[in-house]
């Protein structure tokens, strides 16, 4: 039997499956967000410009080991999330179902370290509208605005994956994603990858600014 | 416009442990350049590895090297929209 008709036989009679639509619906989604994320990007860019000293002081506040750490942790599960993909595609569903759980993992212990280092700046006065904020330079204020603005959307983005890949967890162990029929697993791959781009140039503005 | 039925070949998984690799030392290179407290490699750093980064998830883990031409062309097109975005924003404030 050829592949295409062993597709077809694994489609239930009178569900339509468009692989390539579905993707394409996807990678839209992810354009819409490059644009939302990079509108933040340019406010941060112009306020940088215009207070250049304060951003550079209180980016110099910022835990660069904990930010470097994090940035390790979200591309090895980058890395663990394709791999899901390819073992699923290679009919390994156990595999799949390992890797993916690791990217769980990570995208938890990521969401773990965000919290500690909140903690540790709301612990030191440093939150939006904090009296102590409020009283140091404008550059200053505009920075760790945007810092939890920005962190805070990103780290949004990382609980609602987390949350996306338990689903898809379900429906790997329940072979609702198969080797031919994965691009619900692929689509979260999309958007987690995605996740972990916006991190990518979130270190280098936030942490290493100074 | 042409979209696939059917999906791509299988890439395996050495050639994703390699781009991890490549990332984890891109990501070195970057907090190394940071630590020379020098602005220009600083910026360095942000203009031309954070995109190589950035590139490198985007033509391997999210598979769009392997992907139909048309795909590519909509990538090419958002990415030069937020481009377009930044530069004209920046020259906004840079010239008034």
């Amino acid at each position: 039997m050829s592949v295409l008709a062993q597709t077809h036989a694994a489609e239930p009679a009178g569900q339509h499956r468009d692989y390539g639509g579905a993707k394409l619906g996807m990678w839209i989604f992810v354009f819409t967000e490059l644009i939302l994320f990079g509108g933040l990007f340019v406010a941060y860019g112009i306020y940088r410009s215009m207070h250049a000293h304060d951003f550079h002081k209180a980016s110099g506040e910022l835990n660069v080991t904990l930010g470097v750490i994090n940035t390790l942790i979200l591309l090895t599960s980058s890395l663990t999330m394709v791999l899901s993909i390819v073992a699923i595609r290679l009919q390994r569903k156990l595999h799949s179902m390992l890797f993916l759980a690791c990217t769980m993992l990570l995208g938890a212990a990521f969401l773990v370290n965000k919290v500690f280092e909140w903690k540790a700046k709301i612990h030191h006065g440093i939150y939006p509208g904090s009296e102590h904020l409020m009283a140091r330079p404008p550059g200053e204020r505009l920075f760790f605005g945007l810092y939890f603005g920005m962190t805070g959307l990103h780290g949004l983005h990382v609980t609602i994956g987390v949350v996306v890949m338990s689903v898809m967890l379900v429906l790997l162990a329940r072979d609702r994603i198969r080797h031919n029929d994965f691009i619900k697993l692929e689509n979260t791959g999309l958007y987690w990858h995605l996740v972990d781009v916006i991190w990518i140039f979130l270190l280098p503005l936030f942490y290493l600014a100074a | 416009m042409h979209t696939q039925a059917e999906p791509p070949h299988i890439v395996g998984y050495a050639t994703f442990v390699k781009v991890w690799i490549a990332l984890v030392v891109l990501t070195g290179l970057l907090v190394g350049l940071s630590l020379t407290h020098r602005p220009i490699l600083a910026l360095l750093g942000l203009l031309v590895i954070t995109p190589s980064k950035a590139s490198l998830v985007f033509f391997y883990f999210m598979h769009l090297k392997y992907e139909s031409a048309a795909l590519k062309y909509m990538a090419a097109v958002a990415i030069a929209v937020l481009i377009i975005f930044i530069g004209l924003t920046f020259s906004d404030y840079l010239f008034r």
